[in-house]
């Protein structure tokens, strides 16, 4: 490259930068400004009503995993806390597992279609988001309660005498997360799936390889980005779900979202709360960060 | 024969879509392919070239007919449970798999032990050439040799038969030019049938032991590469394989009387009178025997130059004469010749 065009190519790069400063800026500061006051407010002292007093205290984050006894003032391990955050997680995961393995036959579905009829595929998947969150989860909630849609058909035609008891339970949460959370599974798998060479399919078989072998062998380490982003995209907003567990969870069955919503309510607790949603941040960076490793090791060019 | 057979086809159909809109891909099939032969199958494209050697393979299911490899009846054996390989067209080799990785999977699929599959995946790079290559991304090959790995990740398992569907149509010339002398050794040093699809004529008689051609899901004629570009059996195969002129022809009994009324000796039955451009002569008009002609255009090939050529009666002739030393021109569009045929070349065919 000649001395001139290099200085071509460093003006257009800083030309480049100033026109999307304004932009960057405004992103900039709406990105990180709301989680810098979440950031502080964990580290003040809870008013009480609600609010904080500007004194630094890092009951905040203790408060996470432990609790001081109001008689003794002792400091306990919180077993209620732990309780919603195993809840939170297991039930996340399972939400992960179930939306692979509905998503994964109907994403290859999809992009085994002939390609006029697989934007009308994508179009009925997409059908659901057209509708607000709470609606949809109510009506799951219309459907699975005791006196609701699938319990009346059951007793209707005598498979049950007793309604089965879902609703209110984790059973109920997983089910309705994984309702929500599908389509964000389905679309990236099916995009991955949509470059996926199907010849390779035919030079597994024909390599000796049987329909499992290839499965596993070739279909799945291939489209394996489309996994790792449908995974991301269901475990990450299941995690901090708020909604589901709070309509089909009843008020019992907690997760992490939900216990946050209560710090900043009726717990009046603003830097537990924020220290919560601190936490959580930081658990789904580090999960993320884990899966990104692991995702990208196998698949270095040059390693 | 004596010699063993490596793939029986006997009266094999395929036929694509139903009832009356089925399109018979093969219509009624047979063919012998001898073990450690060259085959190929040659043809225009949808000929059907490429449905046969997927059925050999196992990736189509005949609609009637039987598949042997090696004497045992395959037809109903899906592709994992059958003694062939493939060369794709396209290579399909595993993106996500290193050169070795990739030539090693037939084996590892076969669950062979570890050590020999190391092994033949190290004899295999050394057979295409590519030791250095061994850890490399597929995707960071040329295309040369991305179709050296596919060769090898096929040739790995030892199959009986190995099947090459247009493996050299994606490079340019003078890398096909250097990949059929590679095939040819391959096939010589490992001793596999070669069943080879390719609509390259060029391709075909320069590598093969036996051609099968191929036209409109039948095969119209099977040999040796010089019996078909010598004795064609009919219009299909004397056009498609190489060039040729075609008389129209009365039968003589001396040989075949042309339109003109000149009587030409030839072999063969038919009422067409087949002549390869380069097997005419042409001589000064009036000289000796020959057919009056007027020259009607010369087209300089390098090589050789085409004189195109019309007779008394307005039928068009090509000929191919060697290009003079000196690059002059010997003949110019006009001129009167006699044209006369290099014996035995002149041959009756049925239309």
């Amino acid at each position: 490259m000649s001395p001139a065009e290099q200085s071509q190519k460093k003006r257009s790069a800083r030309n480049g930068w100033l026109l999307s400063a304004p932009a960057l800026t405004l992103l900039f500061i709406a990105a990180s400004g709301p989680l810098l006051i979440v950031l502080v407010y964990s580290f003040l002292t809870p008013g009480q009503y609600g609010n904080v007093i500007w004194k630094f205290s890092l009951d905040g984050w203790t408060g996470i995993l432990f609790t001081r006894d109001i008689f003794d003032g002792t400091t306990n391990l919180a077993d209620a806390h732990l309780t919603i955050f195993w809840r939170s997680v297991k039930l996340s995961l399972m939400t992960t597992a179930l939306t692979f393995a509905l998503g994964f036959p109907t994403a290859w579905f999809i992009a085994t279609r002939p390609p006029t009829q697989r934007a009308m595929w994508l179009f009925l998947i997409t059908i659901p988001f057209w509708t607000n969150l709470l609606i949809r989860t109510f009506a799951i909630n219309e459907v699975i309660r005791n006196e609701g849609l699938m319990n009346t058909v059951l007793i209707g035609i005598g498979l049950i005498s007793e309604p089965i008891r879902l609703i209110n339970t984790d059973t109920a949460v997983f089910i309705g997360m994984a309702y929500v959370y599908l389509p964000l599974m389905v679309l990236p798998l099916f995009a991955a799936i949509d470059r996926f060479d199907m010849k390779l399919l035919e030079a597994g078989y024909d390599l000796y390889a049987s329909r499992m072998q290839v499965l596993r062998h070739v279909i799945l380490p291939i489209v394996k980005p489309g996994i790792v982003a449908g995974s991301i995209l269901v475990f990450v907003p299941s995690l901090g779900a708020y909604v589901t567990p709070r309509v089909l969870g009843g008020g019992k069955n907690m997760m992490i979202g939900n216990f946050i919503e209560l710090q900043f309510g009726q717990g009046r607790n603003w830097p537990l709360g924020a220290a919560l949603s601190m936490a959580l941040l930081l658990i789904v960076m580090a999960a993320l960060l884990v899966y990104v490793r692991a995702s990208t090791k196998g698949s270095n060019p040059h390693g | 024969m004596t010699q063993k057979v490596a793939i029986t086809a006997q009266n094999v159909v395929k036929a694509f879509g139903q009832g009356a809109a089925a399109v018979r891909a093969l219509d009624n099939v047979s063919v012998e392919i001898a073990a450690g032969e060259f085959f190929t199958l040659l043809g225009p494209s949808g000929c059907g070239k490429t449905t046969l050697l997927r059925l050999i393979a196992g990736f189509e299911m005949p609609t009637a007919g039987t598949i042997l490899i090696d004497g045992a009846d395959v037809t109903e054996k899906p592709p994992n449970h059958r003694p062939v390989n493939t060369v794709f067209q396209s290579y399909a080799l595993f993106p996500h798999l290193t050169v070795a990785e990739n030539i090693g999977f037939g084996l590892k699929m076969q669950g062979r032990p570890k050590a020999e599959v190391a092994a033949t995946t190290a004899e295999m790079l050394e057979l295409v050439k590519l030791e250095q290559m061994a850890d490399r991304k597929t995707s960071q090959l040329s295309g040369g040799q991305q179709q050296r790995v596919a060769l090898a990740r096929a040739l790995a398992p030892r199959p009986k038969v190995l099947l090459l569907d247009e493996p050299l149509s994606a490079l340019d010339l003078k890398l096909r030019k250097e990949m059929q002398v590679e095939l040819k050794r391959l096939q010589t040093e490992t001793g596999i049938t070669f069943v080879f699809v390719t609509h390259d004529q060029e391709e075909a008689l320069t590598m093969s032991d036996r051609i099968a051609v191929m036209s409109a899901g039948k095969i119209q004629q099977i040999g040796a590469p010089r019996d078909i570009y010598t004795r064609p059996v009919n219009r299909f195969v004397a056009s498609f394989i190489g060039e040729t002129n075609f008389l129209p022809v009365d039968p003589s009994p001396h040989g075949a009387r042309l339109s003109t009324g000149d009587v030409i000796a030839a072999d063969g039955d038919g009422t067409v009178l087949i002549v390869r451009p380069e097997q005419l002569r042409l001589g000064p008009a009036g000289v000796g025997a020959g057919l009056a002609a007027k020259v009607t255009g010369v087209v300089y090939f390098g090589t050789d130059i085409h004189v195109n050529l019309m007779l008394a009666d307005g039928t068009a002739l090509t000929a191919r004469v060697p290009s003079p030393v000196d690059g002059g021109a010997d003949f110019a569009t006009g001129q009167d010749v006699a044209v006369t045929f290099q014996p035995g070349a002149a041959r009756l065919i049925r239309e």
